[in-house]
């Protein structure tokens, strides 16, 4: 009884964890595909893909994509390498230097990103006129500085991913190398760089997803070259649109994807790893280990071919499918809802006059006779709240909209706030 | 296989700061030769290995290996190839690419480097158990895999670091047969570190003893066993009792010595000391386990002993008897087991003979402590 209570409110506080850590996800994943041009989930109108295709034809944001992969690529490289000879450098250092260096090495880490930006932005502009050059130097360029700026830390978070696995490295092995004739850079990239390989990897996604999402730094430094970030934050000071939405989308599917090829593959290896423990010498040697297939006792490697079957189908789907007729019976709903609407409020109107003429002798003018949806519902039309830009018509969103049973929790309208 | 060549210590100091970890070792190793360096943990064993494979640059002296000194030579440019301690076996390659390791260096193609690591395996009855990792080996088979790629590089000069620590006792036992067969195999000079003397005394050629950074002594095994230059050499190397007293009477090589406990006893002086014994000198006689007999009871001279039993023991092949000696220490005696009866005798007082020769005295020192 009371177990089951308290097994109760377990699930029940996991419930509520991951609809407070996924519910933005998923409301955020069906504004994208639901037709108003303010990213809504309710109400469902039409189902649409056309947010993407506003995405993919946004030259802003394409480019500030192109931008974030050019900066993102040339801060793995910079801070991978950075990060590799911090880390060598520590395990070679006398060890009474070893803090003091440690915490010098990890300070970017703890400055403010702004302070980041800001100094390296002064700093090449001292060096560049030191140089002598002019504002369009390569030392003035965006791209260079904002690689330049972001790794500054994020070579510091590299080199405690490098540092973690270097310590379970043993010299002992370089030391072989050298012994069986190998001079240093044999050793170093025959024997240590494939031991460092899998934090090297670690450390260069870790890297990319830093500089993909910084924006702290880059905002000094971007120049001629904003990233993705910095045309977001731009895009969402003049209104959001659904595109946003359908951006995120394709990023959360992506991650996902990433996440479940790299759980099949650990998962993968663990197999084979155990069919070769029980392989005897004989299947060795003439390669007859029967290895384990990609897909058997593998549910990461299911659950990826699902989803990626799940994209084809969507992306399929969507080449062939055309929301036009639902947006347009949407459309002609919505109208007919208005001048039902217009209709009553003019009747209403005429009672009130009646009752106002019947009162006063002399009536007053009629104002707004002519009253159309448009100047009455104006008030809800979110368009007049976010000025979003090419607002395919005028599509007065009915109020009812707001009033649904939810009272409006989920509208993203009132998240706004927060999406900003 | 290319033949043995000499290694030669010159004067070799090696400090680490303030301290000496080696001291004034002078060795010379004969081409071909199996030679062990035997000592406690911590006595500089590794240190003097590092230093000849070119790891460590000595403080002073020379090490000289085939008659060159190798000052300023790195040690992938020296002849010799080192079997760590903990194997060091590159964990990410296969077997057969760990033992071919040395010749992807200089470049040899697959198909070589695989026909080569083959031929190994078959020599270390590994056959077939290329393709595994070395992590899918037993401690054993890491072993001879070590050796394996050790040996691949065809070095003129083998050192191991106490190869055998990590096994088994069984293992230990037979990997020692093992190691000396491919030692006599490939011909090639065997450097050997260990602090088990078993192991040094049945493989080597030659022993070198250390002592906390000192070599006391080097011979063959039967020298260091029978002869031994020190008394720490004496109490390393297998079992051994101890006899303390003052020398009374020297007459060429032996001696008479006041033993605190057991009146006086005639020793021969050890081949290292003859000549540096005086009369009133402290003095310490060493008598082993095997070399005491027991005599009619109450018998006196200058070669019994007599001591009151406090223990008794029955190994198989030997009787031990542990009867009260001098300085707490317990005078051990094994008689061999021939199939005679065996009363006890624990609480009574018993009486020791041995031959003189089998005596070795010494100025008194500092003993290995067990
Ligand atoms: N790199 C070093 N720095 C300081 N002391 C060392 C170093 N290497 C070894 N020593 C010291 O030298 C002594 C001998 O060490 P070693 O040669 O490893 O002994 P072992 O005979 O057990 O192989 C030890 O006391 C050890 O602490
Ligand atoms: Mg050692």
């Amino acid at each position: 009884m009371n177990l089951s209570f308290l097994r109760l409110s377990v699930w029940i506080y996991l419930a509520i964890f991951f609809a407070y850590l996924l519910g933005p996800l998923v409301i955020m994943a069906v504004t994208a595909f639901n037709s108003p041009s303010f990213p809504s989930a309710t109400p469902w109108e039409c189902l649409t893909f056309e947010w993407f295709s506003a995405l993919f034809q946004d030259t802003r944001i394409l480019n500030g994509i192109k931008n974030s992969i050019i900066i993102g690529a040339g801060t793995v490289v910079l801070s991978v390498l950075m990060g590799l000879a911090g880390a060598l450098m520590l395990t070679q250092i006398w060890p009474k230097l070893r803090a003091t260096y440690y915490t010098v090495i990890i300070a970017p880490i703890l400055i403010p990103g702004v302070v980041l930006g800001i100094s390296t932005l002064v700093f090449w502009d001292r060096i560049n006129r030191m140089v002598g050059l002019g504002p369009d130097s390569v030392l003035s360029s965006g791209l260079f500085l904002t690689i330049l700026g972001q790794s500054t830390f994020i070579a510091s978070y590299c080199m405690l991913v490098l540092v973690a696995r270097l310590q379970r490295y043993d010299t002992a092995l370089t030391e072989a190398a050298l012994d069986l004739g190998a001079t240093h850079a044999q050793a170093f990239r025959k024997v240590l760089l494939p031991f460092m390989r899998p934090a090297i990897a670690s450390a260069a996604v870790l890297a990319f997803l830093a500089s993909f999402e910084n924006y702290n730094t880059t905002t000094f430094t971007f120049g001629e070259y904003p990233t993705l970030t910095i045309e977001l934050a731009q895009k969402v000071r003049y209104g959001i649109s659904p595109a946003i939405s359908a951006l995120a989308f394709i990023i959360v599917i992506l991650t996902v994807f990433a996440a479940l090829t790299n759980e099949a593959a650990i998962r993968r290896r663990e197999l084979v790893a155990a069919a070769r423990r029980e392989a005897t010498v004989a299947e060795l040697s003439g390669g007859g280990v029967k290895l384990p297939g990609f897909l058997s006792g593998n549910a990461a490697a299911g659950l990826l071919v699902a989803l990626a079957i799940a994209t084809i189908v969507v992306v399929g789907t969507a080449t062939v499918y055309s929301p036009d007729q639902c947006i347009t019976d949407i459309r002609e709903q919505k109208r007919i809802e208005a001048d039902l609407r217009a209709e009553e409020l003019r009747r209403k109107r005429d009672e009130e006059r009646k009752l106002k003429a019947a009162e006063e002798p002399a009536p007053a003018a009629p104002t707004g006779t002519g009253t159309s949806s448009g100047s009455f519902g104006g008030v809800f039309d979110p368009n007049a709240l976010q000025n979003a830009p090419a607002a395919p018509e005028a599509e007065a969103n009915p109020p009812a909209g707001n009033n649904s049973g939810f009272g409006g929790v989920f509208d993203p309208n009132a998240l706004k706030g927060t999406d900003n | 296989m290319s033949a043995g060549v000499g290694v030669d210590l010159e004067n070799l100091w090696i400090r680490f700061g303030d301290f000496v970890a080696v001291r004034d070792a002078n060795v010379n190793i004969k081409g071909g030769d199996f030679f062990s360096f035997l000592g406690p943990s911590g006595c500089g064993k590794t240190t003097i290995l590092r230093a000849v494979s070119g790891f460590l640059d000595p403080s002073e002296g020379n090490v000289l290996i085939g008659g060159k000194n190798m000052k300023g030579v790195g040690p992938n440019k020296r002849p010799t190839a080192l079997i760590f301690q903990n194997l060091a076996l590159f964990p990410l390659m296969k077997v057969w690419e760990n033992i071919a390791f040395s010749m992807e260096i200089k470049g040899a193609s697959a198909a070589e480097r695989r026909k080569r690591a083959d031929e190994l395996l078959e020599m270390i009855a590994l056959e077939g158990q290329g393709d595994k990792l070395p992590s899918e080996l037993s401690g054993g088979q890491r072993q001879r895999v070590a050796i394996a790629r050790a040996l691949c590089a065809e070095p003129h000069v083998l050192l191991l670091d106490e190869p055998l620590s990590a096994l088994d006792l069984k293992l230990r036992q037979h990997m020692r047969t093992e190691l000396r067969e491919i030692q006599q195999r490939v011909g090639i000079t065997f450097i050997y570190i260990t602090h088990d003397q078993g192991e040094a005394l049945t493989m080597s050629d030659s022993i070198a003893v250390m002592r906390a950074g000192v070599i006391d002594q080097i011979g063959d095994g039967k020298t260091i066993y029978n002869d031994p230059a020190t008394p720490f050499a004496a109490s390393f190397v297998g079992e051994n009792n101890v006899f303390r007293g003052k020398v009374k009477q020297v007459s060429g090589d032996r001696v008479l010595v006041q033993s605190n406990r057991s009146g006086e006893l005639l020793a021969r002086v050890s081949t290292a000391n003859v000549g540096k014994m005086k009369e009133g000198d402290s003095a310490m006689i060493f008598i082993r386990p095997e070399a005491l007999e027991l005599a009619k009871t109450g018998t006196e001279g200058d070669h019994y002993v007599s001591a009151r039993v406090v223990n008794e023991e029955f190994e198989g092949n030997v009787f031990n008897i542990f009867m009260e000696g001098d300085g707490g220490k317990e005078i051990k005696v094994s008689l061999p087991n021939h199939g005679q009866s065996f009363d006890s005798h624990k609480g009574e007082t018993m009486t020791l003979r041995y031959d003189v020769k089998n005596a070795v005295a010494m100025p008194a020192g500092v003993l290995a402590t067990e």
